[in-house]
């Protein structure tokens, strides 16, 4: 409850840091890059650890009030961002995989046309874009939402009724988003796959759908669903952590909310580029 | 003090107490002070004295930087999850409201319901109905608290504060831009719940309010006390302070007081 909020204040508390004025040189200021990354990578692990403590702990407190929320955050972070995801797999179908296959076509090479989708649309594109897209406009309304609640001094009001603000505001944002990204990624591939055909249909490509899809099935392996799942997971819980921690883990004044949102959206994306770079590893390995 | 009766409700032992924002940041120091069961106490102070912070200290929503703060006997420090229970013993009504923006009043006030009692839900419903109809809020139930005036928005927040029926209630300066007939209806009602009424099973409630504007919290058997200089001082009854020849108090007797049409 209290406890939770005031460790991540804690550790989030790097505003000295940053209101402080520009050292006279370049190390310095480095240093002091460094030192900042340091402290809010430390505040995220924390306010992360602390998240899963909480969901894990209370899995069974207040239910009638925990999963409406959050299931209205499966339907904001998932189901309200479909038509966008269509308009986008359409786009990704017609511009990139529609390409890729007249591409290959036209070189002879569509017995590569399996693996390429897969590492292309299926492994990296995909799951990054969806991840954006819902860092986006959901991440940043997270931001703006719990910042304006911290600063009017809603948070507070929680903890004097005896609600733990972490397993109110947090815990169904951070379960949505990661719904909500799994599912708009699986959407997102399986769109940009089918409009991607009717682009290379469409420039008489030689190919007949049965050999596309068998291609692609052929290429996928168990291990392609699994990090697929992992990843897009993991996307979806740490942007809600990334955007969750900035807006709710400090005190705020209204006026910080829109520097604290851009902030929040600046460092969900490294992350998510993080994440991915990880299990580009975990590819390379297995 | 021995046994469950006797056992203070809040008490202070040479507590300093940090700023909500800032917690490093001192705004009182030497606080001494206690509540028993059933008193009604009015803490006066100017703006930026430290009230919210007193109260936010007297309702266990923050450590002091120093000295002991127990709750019902319990040390404020050590409360948590565990002793929740004690923690929802105490009602609290921010100035302003406080409300969840995002939420109706109605659901505002069900929140804390919901949350710590499992209850079925038309049981739920009809309980909350019935606090609104008390509060004369049911008309107001459905809208959000950004298109619902200030005199509302506090009683909203009075509502919400009482629907676990508490047994002691600290309130954050209540009066503030209130207009006159909310004004006297806030403290009628406060009355009635010091004196005991229905809505807690007729147990004489423990009021603490903060306050900028000691008139109109006249009353004999009120207790009253001073934030000034970072100190606090107890005065007493309202003889004391209407006699008392501290400037601070002689500039919170005559605050004026804006008599606005009510909402």
């Amino acid at each position: 409850m209290r406890e939770n909020l005031a460790k991540a204040m804690g550790w989030a508390n790097t505003e000295f840091f940053r209101r402080a004025q520009l050292p006279k040189s370049y190390t310095d200021l480095l240093g002091r890059k460094l030192f900042l990354f340091l402290l809010t990578l430390q505040g995220l692990v924390a306010f992360a650890l602390i998240t899963l403590g909480v969901m894990l702990r209370k899995s069974r407190t207040a239910r009638k009030v925990i999963r409406p929320r959050i299931r209205q955050e499966i339907a904001r972070a998932g189901v309200a961002l479909l038509p966008m995801f269509i308009f986008v797999a359409l786009a990704l179908g017609f511009l990139v995989v529609g390409q890729t296959v007249s591409a290959l076509a036209k070189f002879g090479a569509t017995d590569y046309l399996g693996t390429t989708m897969v590492i292309v649309v299926v492994r990296e594109l995909g799951p990054l874009l969806a991840a954006m897209l819902v860092l986006a406009r959901v991440g940043t309304a997270h931001v703006i939402e719990l910042g304006t609640a911290r600063a009017l001094g809603e948070v507070e009001a929680l903890e004097a009724l005896g609600i733990d603000p972490v397993h109110y505001l947090i815990v169904p944002r951070v379960i949505g988003m990661a719904v909500g990204v799994f599912s708009l990624t699986v959407y997102l591939i399986i769109g940009a796959l089918v409009s991607g055909y009717l682009f290379a249909f469409l420039q008489d490509v030689p190919l007949t759908p049965g050999d596309y899809f068998k291609q692609i099935a052929g290429a996928l392996g168990w291990l392609d669903f699994v990090l697929l799942a992992l990843k897009t997971i993991a996307f979806g819980f740490f942007i809600a952590i990334v955007t969750c921690y900035h807006g709710l883990a400090r005190p705020l004044r209204l006026e910080d909310v829109s520097r604290v949102a851009v902030r929040a959206v600046s460092q969900g994306v490294i992350v998510c580029v993080l994440i991915d770079a990880l299990f580009i590893l975990l590819y390379l390995v297995t | 003090m021995s046994g469950p009766e006797n056992t203070l409700t809040i008490e202070m032992r040479d507590v300093s107490i940090g700023a909500i924002r800032d917690i490093g940041f001192i705004v009182l120091e030497d606080v001494n002070w206690s509540v028993a069961p059933g008193e009604f106490w009015a803490i006066a102070g100017q703006q930026h004295s430290g009230k919210s912070d007193f109260l936010m200290l007297a309702a266990g929503l923050m450590a002091p930087a120093k000295g002991d703060c127990k709750l019902f006997g319990m040390e404020t420090r050590t409360l948590n999850e565990a002793t929740l229970a004690e923690r929802l013993r105490v009602g609290f009504v921010f100035e302003g409201g406080q409300l969840f923006h995002q939420l109706t009043i109605r659901e505002n006030v069900t929140l804390p319901l919901q949350y710590h009692r499992d209850l079925p839900p038309g049981e739920a419903a009809r309980e909350v109905a019935a606090l609104l109809e008390l509060l004369e809020l049911t008309p107001l139930a459905e809208v959000t608290p950004a298109n619902v005036s200030d005199n509302w928005l506090q009683r909203a927040a009075l509502a919400r504060a009482l629907m676990l029926k508490p047994e002691v209630l600290l309130l954050d300066n209540p009066l503030t831009d209130l207009g006159a007939r909310h004004r006297q209806w806030w403290l009628r009602f406060l009355d009635q719940l010091w004196r005991g009424h229905d809505w807690c099973g007729g147990r004489p409630m423990t009021l603490v309010a903060t306050t900028d504007d000691l008139r109109p919290w006249q009353n004999a058997k009120r207790k009253f006390a001073v934030l000034r200089d970072k100190k606090f001082f107890p005065l007493g009854s309202w003889n004391e302070v209407a006699s008392a020849n501290d400037p601070v108090v002689q500039e919170l007797l005559a605050a004026p007081v804006e008599l606005t049409s009510s909402a």
